[in-house]
């Protein structure tokens, strides 16, 4: 597949695409971005996370050239967006949030016209439609409409879309939101190999297992300002424990059970419908527990992720 | 426009109007019968079968044979109702259904790009329904002079001052986009198609209703139309039409190049 993704770039590893400091973004008295500072490096994987509205799309519109800062500076690729907004377009791959594929076209000619966008010949067009339909595994619907594939093929089309002009940075926001399990691991395939080809990859995702397979480093966002930074490593060692012990009850009101566990482990977060029990070894945590006289209807003991990173810096989950 | 990036075409909303070329060649036989065939109806009802009533009983429109009176008004009036329909539903789409607009955007191409584009398709759209409405008009004899070729460009361009105005107000619709359009078709082309001359002199229509003929683009393209196919312009005249035409494109297209950018770029 070497023909798909960004071509052996000689600039230096630190070179950074995306800086952003202070940046804001404002919709009349509503601010969807509150001065949030990122660096995003050339080769690197690096996601937004948070939850629905906490200001992950609007950053990633400012990213992608479209949408104007309320404030703040911006730089892509060492430009500035406001005046050189087509020459920074020219060189970044957007997977929209909602697929902006024409259904009436076929599934070929959505990459071909796409590819006329960045200025590129007929022939030339021709050529990666090919490659891209065949890297997307799409080659066999090349001429068919787009308006009777199933969600994932749409997804697949518009990221093999997003690739025609072999851009240097993709953005990816929520790319793959609705997707059944089958179809989101046939995606990160794609991704990985895009990575491995040296495309930096930046994405939003109220998804961690999304976060944790794709991301080199992300931040977490909550009501427009970043929370947390780190690696996905980094931030479950800095906010959670090792293992979490999960509690279950007959019972809905779980304050007695929370109050019978305290102390047990470093930690423990009272959700709806069950308890959570930050521990370095929830095994020996779950005896603990045992010998306190807690009889819970099922525990289970997994290891931290970024959920548990999530729910300790904002107090909720993701995805509810 | 624009300014033109690094190493790109400075053309770049050739690949705009390719787009809704493309689109064009997927779907313009499903199209066949509001494009070509409504207009011919009306052709032959209105300047045929009525036309032989109207020049039984007065002996056509101040001497002109009634065919030969209202087809040209027809030819200006197709060019508003093709432009109209090319210019409304389409671009709500572009906006926020297939989201068509915000594709493009995502590329080098900007908002003024975007705009030209689809302008320029409506145009060669509209071109192509007015050449054909003429191919078919010389058919029934509806013309009677070869000067209707040289109204072919003012025709388009009465088109278009339609068409551009509806850009813009599809770009501002945000909530109740139907209800935008019924009101546009019900109380504004469809009277206007009836009241500008098109069937009949504006001046046998009340005085008060007389100045808003003038104001809508219509009926200077009736006017100029006419003037022409029947052979024997009044070049004055011709000029002031086409004049106001013009500056009713520039104008609309200030309006709707500011509407595009306040609804695009948030």
């Amino acid at each position: 597949m070497g023909t798909v993704g960004a071509a052996a770039y000689s600039a230096g590893v630190d070179e950074a695409l995306v800086e952003a400091r202070g940046l804001r973004k404002e919709f009349g008295d509503f601010t969807a971005v509150d001065g949030i500072d990122v660096t995003v490096h050339r080769g690197e994987a690096f996601g937004f996370l948070g939850p629905n509205g906490a200001g992950k799309s609007s950053t990633m519109r400012m990213v992608a050239a479209v949408s104007p800062p309320s404030g703040g500076t911006l730089r892509l690729f060492g430009l500035d967006p406001a005046t050189d907004g087509p020459s920074i377009r020219a060189r970044l791959g957007v997977v929209p949030q909602r697929d902006t594929l024409d259904e009436e076209l076929t599934v070929a000619e959505n990459i071909r016209i796409y590819g006329r966008y960045f200025g590129l010949s007929r022939a030339e067009v021709r050529r990666r439609a090919a490659e891209l339909l065949d890297f997307a595994q799409l080659s066999e619907r090349a001429d068919s409409r787009v308006e009777p594939l199933s969600g994932g093929m749409k997804r697949r089309l518009t990221i093999a879309r997003s690739l025609v002009n072999n851009p240097e940075m993709l953005l990816l926001d929520e790319p793959t939101t609705g997707l059944d399990p089958q179809a989101r691991h046939v995606l990160w395939d794609r991704l990985f190999r895009l990575k491995r080809s040296g495309v930096t990859l930046v994405l939003t995702t109220h998804y961690m297992d999304e976060a944790e397979q794709l991301c080199d480093r992300l931040v977490v966002m909550d009501h427009g300002a970043i929370v947390a930074e780190g690696s996905p490593r980094e931030l479950i060692q800095r906010h959670a424990t090792r293992e979490v012990l999960e509690l279950r009850f007959v019972e809905d009101d779980l304050s007695g059970h929370a109050a019978a566990v305290d102390g047990v482990g470093e930690r423990v977060e009272v959700l709806p419908d069950r308890l959570l029990v930050y521990a370095a070894d929830g095994d020996e945590a779950a005896a603990e527990v045992h010998r306190r006289g807690v009889r819970p209807l099922s525990s289970l003991v997994r290891r931290a992720t970024l959920e548990d990173v999530f729910l300790h810096l904002t107090g909720r989950t993701l995805v509810d | 426009m624009a300014t033109v990036g690094r190493g790109m075409p400075s053309a770049r909303w050739a690949p705009a109007f390719e787009m809704w070329w493309l689109l064009y060649l997927r779907t313009w036989k499903g199209n066949l019968i509001s494009r070509f065939l409504l207009p011919v109806l009306f052709l032959v009802s209105m300047g045929v079968v009525l036309g032989d009533l109207v020049d039984e009983r007065t002996g056509g429109v101040g001497g002109v044979p009634y065919l030969q009176f209202v087809v040209p008004g027809i030819l200006a009036a197709q060019a508003m109702w093709s432009a109209m329909s090319e210019s409304t539903y389409s671009v709500t789409g572009a906006i926020r259904w297939n989201m068509g607009y915000h594709a493009m955007l995502a590329t080098p191409l900007g908002v003024g790009d975007v705009l030209l584009g689809h302008l320029l398709y409506v145009t060669v759209s509209v071109s192509m329904a007015t050449v054909v409405f003429v191919l078919v008009g010389a058919l029934f004899g509806a013309w009677v002079s070869w000067w209707v070729v040289a109204a072919v460009p003012v025709v388009v361009l009465t088109g278009m001052a339609f068409s551009v105005p509806c850009f813009a107000l599809s770009a501002m619709l945000r909530d109740n986009v139907e209800l935008g359009y019924t009101v546009l078709f019900r109380f504004v082309m469809t009277p206007l198609f009836l009241f500008s001359g098109t069937f009949f002199p504006v001046d046998q229509l009340p005085a008060v209703l007389q100045p808003v003929a003038w104001v809508t683009p219509l009926w200077h393209g009736v006017e100029v139309s006419r003037d022409l196919a029947l052979g024997a312009p009044d070049w004055g005249a011709v000029a002031l039409h086409t004049a106001y035409l013009v500056l009713l494109v520039m104008l609309s297209s200030v309006w709707a190049l500011r509407a595009f950018r306040r609804r695009l770029v948030v």
